[in-house]
């Protein structure tokens, strides 16, 4: 299979927003740099990948592992808030606040 | 009687059942140590002293009060800081986490604790375990005992530098591609990772769910076996647990016998890139299993130097999907939320400031593999690869009863020390690696000094859920060879 | 407003195919999460059913929920679907405030359950609709937006979230395109999504209702020039809160493309939201690029494979599709195939059936809820079973007829009493004492007066003029208030005059 093993700092600054991180300019070369050396080291694993070969996403063979439909307690609201960056109250209700939304859900 | 620092866990738990010393004597000794030598070492990122005394105090009364006490009761234990613990903060080694306390214990936690050990503190690793040497945590790096100017290994380098260091007698672990062992090595300890799902890994902050592996680190065999009783089995709340009987490792580690066993050693695994002190040790190991009646033979793994590229590219897209929910919007670190910017800004800027450059490479990449048009070419091929380095275990495993590598292919390098790329410092995990991809159960042992006077580890391999082998093999190396201590030790033995 | 040209719908109907496909979420109705044991109860304090999992916390893990795979199994099944046998979850990696771990745990190319298909009546025709796939996957968390006019997300100074519904088990039932519709995608788009809902309401395994978001609706709606095989581009569209909504929206699509492509313009690949108030989709906010999910397989979580035996032993429990078994009511029933239809519209069969159960006549079962209950329900612009009264209380109303204690007028009166909640119908008759007499004698009374009082009505009765019996009812009827039985009236003028 093919890999393009070079990636320009373009390329990283999409990922980077893919990612949602903020990386400065510096960061956007030096890792296009790094991850070109990491893409060329793992070429010949896309080389070895032969179509009749089953991947494995998992070590382990376990199937059908459920939980019952049994109502546990949830967590007490001052656990759920205690580290949470901003709130907002009113009366009984307590939710998380967050900065305006942009984007659309899926 | 000697100091109760270089004390095996198994001794002091003995001598504290049978009420020689209190726990809280033990506790205090090693919170001593710690005071005395942390500042050099920087193994903890937070020590609970008022929580251990106490909770010694209340062990020492349980005792008293003639409560059956278990195998390692009142013996300290240090926790690397990914596991989760109540009323302590858990950084994970991240500035993203700096203050963030979880309202809930992990399992391997409330084992410990349910096990009345006490729990003395947090130690540093790699941020989010990610690194080899406990270089990329956002506290500073901590320092191997051996040499203060080396690494401990990583990313667990702070559990294995406190044992060295006799801070503690034992420590918890985890293993995504050699996290336990590979610090292990370069410390002179033991570290095991258990079979994937032999120990829960609910609390452990993830970093490659498929590979993590939490395990016990230590300075002897039977210790880690004490401590993996304790912390392994069955739990409900960790879907790939697996629902059987912890194997005895116990027992294992007191059976230091290999006579009439077979043991494989990996061909892949040496020469170009492998220290030559390295190199020496491990035969001069392999070698004494053999004079103890153990067969050697040479297995190839052909597809094993496939490992490390099938492993970055797993790990990383795991990674960049685990790290996700650090987005400063429910706990951890916001910033530039000055009331005008959007959320999605917000989201960048709090995750480009709280990751450090390791974290944020790796999300990159496990992107980049992830994503559309390029998911067949790497995250697919390094899936099917991981089936090769399983069919290759198991061809190895249908005819001896454990393989055996280096743990690593050089010891400690300095910290700091400028690599030639980014590969070759992820080649510190070439050996370990492929356990983690398949599964399997592997140990790193203690295997002498190299040229340089710095630690050898050799690594045991078994399959899956025959840990005691890996304890077996490990307590004949420990009969067999001549054990050592770390310099700084001196002082304290 | 919208400002969209739009093309009639004769015309799109002319020149175009329409293609639609569609999407409908269903929330099932388990106790708990679907990762996690906290509640599902809708209506709880924002935040109070969270946990370490389904708050996404460093260290969590998912565990399944059993009950809600062998729901969306039955539910597969009564798709007519394949159950897979072997199939992962996997994440789907995306950033929005409203998830906690900022991947949604769902079914990627592994779904549960698949092709299947569903056939639906469209006035009387029967339209075969193909299912893709049912997979399973987790709600997100709601969002209430703060200082914009409408609470709109546009224009939002900020939001405030609560995650109880994060991880709220959803089945996703997605169509495959259908063709050959005609001026009746709209009809069919809309009775498909009615089909489905009564199937799994019939399941019991979700409340499937869409006011309550427990049944969302996404509609893919596209053109194809008449004469070509190739398919048009198509826009998916949101926010579709009723069945009505269904309908308009792809009738909306329809004529709004149709302009487009008239004009010998192109059709945008986009996400549209349906503004209930003016009746028009409008496009969301544009994104730079096509959304790329990353999709692996959940690595926290192993395998489900459902063995033959578990399918085997879930397919006898479900029931008969709704079309089946209302052709057998039906026939039990003995109502006409228009009165059926009519009561199959308004949603009434359960209702019908249950009352049918207390006790009462099937037609007079049908009368109550689709006359006088419907008229009442229209007025109020409820839905017959929003109304406050039980299939019971009808079925007693009904039995007070039939016993000859209440007459139509008064049961009507009885009904309304009902309704204003003042208790069962038997209560309120005793109350009011509105039962009709039934007391001969005084009966006898009323009618001997009422004949004594009207000599010549009484003397045409007698020489065979019975249809004049009708003066001398009323009569008696407004003697005694409205409270006697009319045909026990009438048979006692006839007797006594015989007599």
């Amino acid at each position: 299979m093919e890999c393009p093993v070079a990636l320009t700092s373009t390329d990283v600054a999409r990922l980077a927003d893919l990612a949602r991180i903020d990386l400065t300019v510096k960061e956007l070369e030096q890792f296009a740099g790094e991850l070109g050396v990491v893409l060329d080291a793992v070429a010949q694993v896309s080389a070895a990948a032969r179509p009749d070969i089953v991947p494995t996403s998992h070590a382990l063979n376990l199937t059908n592992v459920f939980r019952d439909d049994v109502v546990r307690p949830s967590m007490p609201l001052a656990d759920v808030f205690a580290m949470a960056p901003a709130v907002e109250q009113d009366g009984d209700s307590t939710w998380f606040r967050v900065p305006r939304i942009l984007g659309e859900a899926a | 009687m000697s100091s109760l620092t270089s004390l095996t866990a198994a001794r002091l738990a003995a001598l504290i059942r049978t009420g020689e010393v209190s726990s809280e004597e033990v506790t205090r000794a090693h919170l001593d140590q710690i005071a005395a030598v942390d500042d050099r070492v920087h193994a903890f990122l937070h020590v609970d002293t008022d929580r251990a005394l106490e909770v010694a105090r209340r062990v020492d009364a349980k005792r008293r009060a003639g409560a059956p006490l278990g195998p390692l009761a009142g013996v300290p234990v240090a926790v690397k800081d990914l596991f989760a613990y109540v009323g302590a903060p858990t950084t994970c080694g991240s500035r993203m986490l700096e203050n963030w306390c979880p309202p809930y214990n992990a399992a391997v936690t409330e084992r410990v604790l349910a096990a009345d050990m006490v729990i003395l503190g947090k130690t540093n690793l790699d941020e989010f375990a990610m690194g080899s040497s406990t270089e990329t945590s956002a506290f500073g790096p901590t320092h191997n005992p051996w040499d203060l100017a080396r690494v401990p290994g990583g990313s667990g380098g702070g559990s294995a530098a406190a044992l060295a260091a006799l801070e503690a007698p034992v420590a918890l672990g985890s293993d995504t591609g050699g996290s336990i062992r590979q610090p292990a090595a370069v410390t002179g300890t033991v570290g095991i990772k258990p079979t994937y799902g032999g120990v829960s890994r609910y609390g452990a902050v993830a970093m490659a769910s498929s590979l993590d592996q939490p395990g016990p680190c230590a300075r002897t065999v039977l210790d880690a076996a004490l401590l993996h009783q304790v912390i392994g089995g069955y739990d409900p709340r960790d879907a790939t647990s697996i629902d059987a009987p912890v194997p005895d490792v116990v027992a294992a580690a007191q059976s230091p016998d290999v006579a009439g066993m077979k043991i494989g050693v990996v061909k892949e695994f040496g020469g170009e890139g492998f220290e030559p002190g390295v190199e020496r040790r491990f035969h001069e190991a392999v070698a004494a299993l053999a004079g103890a009646g153990a067969e050697i033979v040479e297995v190839s793994c052909p597809y094993f130097p496939l490992a490390l590229g099938a492993y970055y590219l797993i790990m990383p897209s795991e990674v960049s999907s685990n790290m996700a929910r650090f987005d400063a919007m429910r706990y951890g670190r916001r910033v530039g939320d000055d009331g005008t910017r959007s959320v999605e800004d917000v989201m960048r800027a709090s995750r480009g400031a709280g990751f450090g450059a390791e974290v944020k490479r790796r999300i990159i990449l496990g992107t980049y593999a992830l994503s559309s048009g390029y998911y067949d070419a790497y995250y697919g091929s390094a899936q099917k690869v991981r089936t090769l380095i399983i069919q290759d275990f198991r061809a190895a495993f249908s005819t001896v009863d454990v393989l055996m590598s280096p743990s690593t292919p050089t010891t400690a390098i300095r910290i700091g020390e400028p690599l030639t790329d980014l590969m070759a410092g992820y080649k510190a995990d070439l050996c370990t690696i492929p356990s983690n991809l398949a599964g399997i159960p592997a140990g790193s042992f203690p295997a002498g000094l190299s040229d340089n006077g710095l630690p050898v580890g050799v690594q045991v391999m078994a399959p899956v859920l025959a840990d005691d082998r890996v304890y077996r093999v490990g307590s004949a190396l420990e009969a067999l060879l001549e054990p050592r201590f770390a310099p700084l030790t001196k002082e304290a033995r | 407003m919208s400002r969209d040209e739009l093309l009639e719908f004769d015309e799109v109907v002319a020149a175009f195919d329409p293609v639609i496909g569609l999407e409908v979420h269903v929330e099932l109705a388990t106790l708990t999460k679907m990762f996690c044991a906290c509640s599902t109860r809708f209506g709880a304090a924002p935040n109070s059913q969270v946990c370490p999992v389904c708050l996404g916390l460093p260290g969590s893990l998912p565990q399944v929920n059993g009950q809600a795979v062998e729901s969306s199994i039955r539910i597969g099944l009564a798709l007519g679907c394949s159950i897979a046998t072997w199939c992962r979850f996997s994440r789907k990696n995306y950033f929005y405030p409203d998830m906690t771990k900022n991947y949604q745990v769902s079914q990627y190319d592994e779904p549960l359950c698949y092709d299947g298909s569903v056939e639906v009546d469209v006035d009387g025709e029967l339209i075969t609709v193909p299912i893709e796939r049912a997979h399973m996957e987790e709600d997100a968390g709601k969002s209430v937006h703060v200082g914009s006019l409408t609470g709109r997300i546009e224009g939002a100074e900020y939001s405030l979230m609560d995650y109880n519904r994060g991880g709220v088990p959803l089945v996703e039932i997605v169509t495959k395109p259908v063709l050959g519709t005609g001026a009746g995608a709209p009809a069919v788009a809309r009775a498909y999504v009615a089909t489905l809902r009564d199937i799994v309401r019939a399941l019991g395994v979700s409340d499937v209702r869409m006011e309550q978001g427990s049944l969302r609706c996404d509609a893919n709606v596209s053109l194809m020039a008449k004469g070509t095989t190739t398919l048009g581009t198509r826009t998916e569209t949101k926010n579709l809160n009723s069945l009505k909504s269904i309908e308009k929206a792809v009738r909306y699509e329809m004529c709004r493309q149709g302009a487009i492509l008239a004009a010998g313009g192109r059709i945008k690949q986009e996400t549209r939201h349906w503004h209930e108030d003016g009746s028009y989709t409008a496009a969301g906010r544009s994104k730079e690029e096509a959304e790329d999910y990353r999709y692996f397989p959940e690595p926290d979580l192993v395998p489900v494979a459902p063995s033959r035996e578990w399918v085997e032993a879930l397919r006898a429990t479900i029931p008969a599709p709704p079309r089946e078994r209302l052709a057998a009511l039906r026939e039990q029933w003995g109502f006409a195939e228009p009165e059926m239809r009519d009561v199959a519209a308004a949603d009434a069969v359960d209702l019908v059936a249950a009352t049918i159960a207390a006790g009462a006549a099937p037609q007079a079962a049908r009368k109550w809820w689709m006359s006088e209950l419907m008229r009442r329900a229209n007025a109020a612009g409820l839905g017959l079973a929003d109304l406050a009264i039980t299939p019971a209380a009808v079925a007693q109303v009904q039995g007070l007829i039939d016993e000859g204690r209440l007459n139509d007028k008064v049961a009507r009166e009885v009904i309304d009493a009902v309704l204003a909640g003042e208790g069962t119908p038997r209560e309120i008759v005793d109350a009011r004492g509105l039962a009709v007499i039934l007391d001969t004698s005084a009966l006898q009374a009323a009618v001997d007066a009422q004949i004594a009082g009207h000599p010549d009505v009484a003397e045409r009765i007698r020489a065979g003029k019975t249809q004049a019996v009708g003066v001398l009812i009323g009569a008696v009827m407004k003697q005694l208030g409205g409270q006697a039985d009319a045909a026990s009236v009438r048979a006692l003028i006839l007797a006594t005059l015989e007599g």
